[in-house]
């Protein structure tokens, strides 16, 4: 199970943009979960609670979105949910020239932070590119 | 004051980001990173060992990082093989990461490495999700383990770049459905290569080390659907 890894890289990745952005206290984190990233979302959630303790995430809730497999065949453009197991090949061609396009996705999307009335308003967080 | 944050980041992204890294540093000194899964005991020590001794015999420079939660019965094994070896020990953490293997080759890779052989910990779940850098990644599973391996475990299988059955002079007391796997593993990766290999029958020798060193000579490697995602 490597969801404690996950839930310590999401907590050190929102711990990061809450400092600068100066927020006193997390409230809320999204987290989108394809469904063939191999990650269990209760796992997680259960996970991501205990990686809290201790940082600017205390007690912060952790709301995961999960996105199905699809994948679609670039010979005949035809495109499908891939399901669970996942069935790649498409129907028609019975070929190997697809492409995911999506599933795979294991991204912090949202968070929801509190900052103290004194503070200076934070500049927005810049988007970084996902890998 | 309250605000919601349209953060955009990939969880993984600072993994990805140290084994893009570990790559270039090692392509730059000429060395190639494979990355063998499996589940445990499906024989993956084995065969690296037999691997190991062939490639020393053709004079290829070798080395190879073995991880595991305890012992270091398997680098034992390995060294027998005359290469370096180095045991890694992840203390109960079930997966690799690049910058521990980035940690665990400083001091220690020998210069000229030509392959360096990760034997990743015996586990089909988190290794998937983490890459250390390689070149060319295996994914092994005997002829026990039952022909809907991959799809049990579609992400390990579904990011291969080269499947191996192990063991196959079993095949037959096992009642190994070969048709079967094949058709399960091109479900979740259409088009990897599937390779028959048993240590004990001498089947398949050598294809670790010629895959290895086709990837390192810069052939096209497999590219699965699954790592298609965000293209």
């Amino acid at each position: 199970m490597h969801e404690m890894s996950v839930a310590l890289s999401v907590v050190d990745q929102v711990e990061r943009a809450a400092r600068s952005g100066g927020a006193s206290g997390v409230r809320r984190v999204t987290v989108e979960i394809g469904e063939l990233a191999g990650v269990v979302p209760d796992a997680l959630a259960f996970c991501f609670g205990l990686a809290c303790a201790g940082t600017v995430l205390e007690g912060a809730e952790l709301v995961t979105r999960s996105l199905p497999g699809r994948a679609s065949c670039t010979d005949c453009q035809r495109s499908w949910d891939t399901g669970m197991p996942p069935d790649l090949l498409c129907a028609v061609c019975r070929g190997g020239a697809g492409v995911l396009l999506s599933g795979r996705e294991l991204r912090i999307t949202e968070v929801h932070w509190s900052t103290p009335p004194t503070a200076p308003d934070s500049s927005p967080v810049p988007r970084s590119e996902e890998s | 004051m309250c605000r919601t944050v349209d953060l955009r980041q990939a969880v993984l992204a600072r993994n990805t980001m140290a084994a893009g890294v570990l790559r270039a540093e090692l392509t730059a000194r000429g060395t190639t990173v494979v990355n063998l899964l499996s589940s445990p005991g499906s024989g993956k020590t084995a065969l690296l060992e037999r691997e190991l001794t062939l490639a020393r015999e053709r004079g290829v420079t070798t080395a190879a990082l073995t991880a595991d939660l305890a012992t270091e019965n398997d680098a034992a094994r390995l060294a027998r093989s005359g290469v370096p070896v180095k045991q890694v020990l992840t203390d109960g953490l079930c997966h690799l990461e690049a910058d521990m293997l980035a940690g665990h080759l400083h001091d220690w890779l020998p210069d000229a490495t030509r392959l360096l052989f990760v034997e990743n910990v015996g586990n089909l779940v988190c290794p998937a999700s983490y890459d250390l850098g390689e070149s060319l990644r295996v994914v092994l599973a005997s002829v026990t383990e039952g022909e809907d391996k991959p799809l049990k475990y579609p992400t390990a299988f579904g990011l291969a770049q080269l499947v191996i059955v192990t063991k196959s002079d079993l095949a037959g007391p096992a009642e190994f459905d070969e048709a079967a796997f094949r058709a399960h593993v091109e479900r979740v990766n259409p088009g990897v290569e599937v390779v028959l290999t048993s240590v004990r029958t001498g089947e398949g020798a050598g294809v670790l080390v010629d895959r290895a060193l086709a990837a390192a000579d810069g052939d096209a490697v497999h590219a699965p659907v699954m790592a298609r995602a965000e293209a």
